[in-house]
C-alpha cells in the first residue's frame, strides 16, 4: 500500500491511498502475534475484539473478519481511515518498539472495503421492544447509537437538520480522506437496520423537545459544531472562513466544482490557515488543492500539533508550510483581506497534557501575505437545542454534562460524542454513544 | 409560492425563515417565511440570481430537494402599544405575519410597504387587511406617496406616539429607515439576510457585529435590535460572492433550456 504521489494528490481529492491489496493484507495479519492478553483491544474505545478479527484474515475469511468488527463497531470503513490509531490500538501494539506495530487501521479498512464491494448482511436485531427512541444528530456518534438501539430491539427515528447524514464526516472530513460515499455506504447500513431518519429537521425548531419528551427516551448527538473565532482585529473582512464554513462550502456543497454546483467558495492565491489540529490540517490541505500557497500557523512547538502524525506528513508532502511557535494577532486589510499579523510565541511550563503554554513575545511581529484566513481554532457544541432543554447541566465549556453511563441530568435524555466530551475524535464519540445507547436499553427494559 | 413542508409549517412562527436546496446541486439559500396555512408556508423571493431564478421557474406539483426549518429566532412579539411594520421591495414579504402577530397581541399596528416602484409593490391587500392603517410609498411616486417609507415613517413619528418598529428590507433601507427611530430611541427591530450556509449555527457565514459582539444571524437572530447592527459591515460581507453570483447566472442561462424548465 503506496501513498499517491504528493504532486498527483493536490489535483485531486482522491484518496491519499487506495489501502491494502488482499496479499499485503494477508501478509500484515500473518505478523500478529496473537497475544494471550491483548493490550490493542484496550486501545480502543469500542473495544473491537483485534486479534480474532486479524486471525480470520490471516485464514483469509475476509467475511467472518467483518462480522466480528461489526459487533463493536458499524462504522468500520470510516474508523479504519479516520481514527488516530498510533494513539490507540497501534500505540498499544507490542511490536511497537521491536518493528513497526500491526498496521490495525488499514487492516479494519480493507476488511470494510472488502465486504462493500463483495455485499454487506445486515446484523442480526433482537425481538421489536416497542419502545422509541429519538436520537439527534446522525454523526458518528448518533449513527453508532442508532445502530446500537436498533439491534436491541428499539425503534429509533434519527433526526439530521442537514440535507444529508452523517454530520462531520460528511461536512468535516475532506474527501480525500474519507470518501463520501464510504460515508452514504455505512449510512445505508444503519438505515438497513430499520432506523427512520427525517432529513432537514432542526431538533429545538422543526421539532420542539416537548414533541420529543413523547419518546420513550431521548438522545443527543448533536456533536460540537459550534466554531470558535479567535476574536482578533479584521475577521470580519471579506475572505475569512471559519474552518468550519470552507470545509462544509466543498466538502458539503461541493464548492470545488462550481458553477457545476450552485455554491461558491472563495479561491485564495495566499491561504493562512490558524490551528494545529486535524480540522487544520483538512482545511490547509482542501486550500491547497484549490490552488492555494497555504500557511498553517500553529501557537506550540511542531511536537505539540495535536493532529493525527498522518495528517500532518501528509499536509507537509503536499506543500503545506507549517510555521510552528507564532500565532495570528490581527488580520490586516480594507474590505477583503491582505495580510496575516502574528507574534512569535514562547513555550512555557509544561501543562498537565505535557504541552507547553504559549505566551507572545512582545514586539516580535511579523505579516503574511494573505488573501485567505481560515480559523480553525476547535468548536464547542451548538447550545440551540441544549438551551431549549429545561434544567439540563453544562459544564464550563458549554458542553452537556453526563455520568459514566451517558445520562444527563435530565431523566430520559442522554447525551454521547463531543456534545458530552467536547471536540474530540470519531471513535470517542462512537466509544461513548455505544455504552449511552446500552444504558438506555437497560433503563427502557429495566421499566 | 406555497410549498408543503409540514415539518416547517407546524412550528413556523410570525419572523423566522428557512432555506431551501432547489436540486442537488443548489446552493443552500434562507428565506422568510411569509405564511403559513396548515401543512404549507409561503415564500416570496424576487428571482435576481441563479436559485430564485431557478425556483422561479418551477411549476405547480414540481419538487424542491430540501427545505429546513424554521429557522431563527421568532420575532420579539409583546403588548408594546403602537407598533409601526415597514416593509421594503421583497422584504415586504415578511411584513404580514409580524403584522398579523402584533395586532393578535394587542398592539395598534401601522403597517408602512415601500418599492422602487408601483410593480415592484406586493402583498398590498393583505397588509391592509391585518393593519389599522397602511400607507404606501414608491420611490418613483408610481403609486401612494411620492418617497421613501423612511420619510413616512418621519411624518408619522411627528404626529403620534410610536413605542416599536420593525423594519425589513434591503440593508441599505434598514439603515436609512432606522436612523428616523435612532434619536427618540424607539424600539427598532430589523430583519437581518446576510449569506448564510448551513443557518443552524455551525459555520460562521452570517456573522454580523451587533453592539459591537459578533453574533450568527441564523440562531442568534435574524432579528436584531437595529440601533446596534453595523450595517455597513453587512453590506460588504454581502457582497464577497458577487463575481461568482454572476458566474453563476450566466452558467445558468447557457446551460438551461426553457422546455426542461431550467433543470
Amino acid at each position: 500500500m503506496e501513498d499517491r504521489a504528493a504532486g498527483q494528490r493536490v489535483h485531486d481529492f482522491f484518496e491519499v491511498s487506495s489501502g491494502l491489496s488482499p496479499d499485503e493484507a494477508l501478509f500484515e495479519a500473518e505478523r500478529c502475534l496473537q497475544c494471550k492478553k491483548p493490550k490493542c483491544v484496550n486501545g480502543c474505545p469500542v473495544g473491537i475484539d483485534i486479534p480474532s478479527f486479524i486471525a480470520e484474515i490471516a485464514l483469509g475469511n475476509f467475511r467472518k473478519a467483518a462480522e466480528i468488527i461489526k459487533a463493536d463497531n458499524m462504522l468500520p470503513a470510516i474508523c479504519g481511515r479516520v481514527c488516530p490509531q498510533e494513539t490507540q490500538c497501534e500505540g498499544q501494539c507490542v511490536l511497537s518498539g521491536k518493528e513497526k506495530p500491526i498496521s490495525i487501521g488499514s487492516l479494519e479498512r480493507f476488511i470494510a472495503d472488502w465486504e462493500r464491494a463483495h455485499g454487506t448482511s445486515v446484523p442480526d436485531s433482537q425481538p421489536p421492544t416497542g419502545r422509541h427512541v429519538a436520537v439527534i444528530g446522525s454523526g458518528p456518534a448518533g449513527l453508532t447509537a442508532a445502530a446500537e438501539l436498533s439491534r436491541l430491539g428499539h425503534r429509533v427515528t434519527l433526526f439530521e437538520s442537514l440535507h444529508e447524514a452523517g454530520g462531520v464526516l460528511m461536512y468535516g472530513i475532506p474527501e480525500f480522506r474519507l470518501p463520501k460515499e464510504i460515508v452514504r455506504a455505512e449510512v445505508e447500513q444503519v438505515l438497513a437496520m430499520g432506523v427512520e431518519i427525517r432529513l432537514n429537521h432542526l431538533a429545538g425548531r422543526s421539532i420542539t423537545v416537548p414533541e420529543l419528551m413523547k419518546f420513550d427516551a431521548v438522545f443527543l448527538a448533536t456533536g460540537a459544531g459550534l466554531p470558535n473565532f479567535m476574536g482578533i482585529p479584521g475577521e470580519q473582512l471579506n475572505g475569512v472562513y471559519s474552518a468550519n464554513e470552507f470545509l462544509t462550502r466543498v466538502n458539503f456543497m461541493h464548492a470545488d466544482q462550481f458553477p457545476g454546483y450552485d455554491t461558491p467558495v472563495k479561491r485564495g492565491s495566499r491561504v493562512v490557515v490558524a490551528g494545529g489540529g486535524n480540522v487544520a490540517m483538512d482545511a490547509a490541505r482542501v486550500a491547497r488543492r484549490l490552488g492555494a500557497k497555504v500557511t498553517l500557523v500553529y501557537r506550540r512547538r511542531e511536537e505539540d500539533l495535536p493532529a493525527r502524525a498522518n495528517e500532518v506528513i501528509h499536509a507537509r508532502e503536499e506543500g503545506v508550510e507549517i510555521l510552528s511557535c507564532a500565532n495570528p494577532i490581527r488580520i490586516v486589510g480594507g474590505t477583503c483581506v491582505t495580510g496575516v499579523e502574528c507574534v512569535r510565541m514562547e513555550m512555557c511550563a509544561l501543562d498537565e497534557t505535557g504541552r507547553p503554554s504559549a505566551r507572545p513575545l512582545d514586539g516580535m511581529t511579523f505579516t503574511i501575505d494573505a488573501d485567505m484566513f481560515i480559523e480553525a481554532v476547535g468548536q464547542g457544541p451548538n447550545p440551540l437545542l441544549i438551551s431549549e432543554i429545561k434544567g439540563i447541566e453544562r459544564e464550563k465549556a458549554g458542553n452537556v454534562a453526563v455520568d459514566a453511563e451517558g445520562r444527563t441530568s435530565v431523566p430520559r435524555i442522554f447525551a454521547a460524542g463531543d456534545v458530552a466530551t467536547g471536540a474530540a475524535t470519531v471513535i470517542l464519540a462512537m466509544g461513548t454513544a455505544k455504552e449511552a445507547a446500552r444504558s438506555i436499553d437497560r433503563m427502557l427494559k429495566e421499566e | 409560492m406555497w410549498v408543503f413542508a409540514p415539518h416547517v409549517a407546524h412550528h413556523a412562527k410570525a419572523g423566522q425563515f428557512l432555506i431551501v436546496r432547489v436540486n442537488e446541486s443548489g446552493e443552500r439559500i434562507p428565506l422568510t417565511i411569509s405564511a403559513v396555512d396548515g401543512d404549507a408556508v409561503r415564500i416570496i423571493f424576487m428571482a435576481v440570481g441563479k436559485t430564485t431564478e431557478l425556483l422561479s421557474s418551477l411549476r405547480p406539483g414540481d419538487m424542491i430537494r430540501d427545505i429546513a426549518g424554521p429557522l431563527g429566532r421568532p420575532s420579539e412579539i409583546a403588548t408594546y402599544g403602537t407598533c409601526v411594520i415597514i416593509g421594503g421591495g421583497v422584504g415586504i414579504a415578511s411584513a404580514p405575519i409580524i403584522a398579523k402577530a402584533a395586532k393578535a397581541a394587542g398592539n395598534y399596528v401601522i403597517g408602512i410597504i415601500g418599492a422602487r416602484n408601483s410593480g415592484l409593490l406586493i402583498l398590498e391587500d393583505e397588509m391592509r387587511a391585518c393593519c389599522d392603517e397602511l400607507f404606501v410609498a414608491t420611490d418613483d411616486g408610481s403609486k401612494g406617496i411620492h418617497g421613501f417609507a423612511a420619510d413616512v415613517l418621519k411624518a408619522e413619528m411627528e404626529k403620534r406616539t410610536i413605542d416599536c418598529v420593525w423594519i425589513i428590507g434591503p440593508a441599505i433601507m434598514m439603515k436609512v429607515t432606522s436612523g428616523v427611530t435612532k434619536k427618540s430611541n424607539i424600539k427598532t427591530f430589523v430583519s437581518l439576510n446576510p449569506i448564510m450556509v448551513d443557518g443552524t449555527g455551525m459555520c460562521g457565514s452570517c456573522r454580523v457585529q451587533v453592539a459591537g459582539r459578533t453574533r450568527f444571524a441564523c440562531v442568534d437572530g435574524p432579528e436584531f435590535d437595529a440601533h446596534q447592527v453595523d450595517f455597513d459591515l453587512l453590506m460588504q460581507r454581502g457582497r464577497t460572492y458577487q463575481p461568482e453570483e454572476h458566474e453563476a447566472l450566466e452558467h445558468y442561462h447557457e446551460h438551461s433550456c426553457s422546455c426542461k424548465g431550467g433543470i
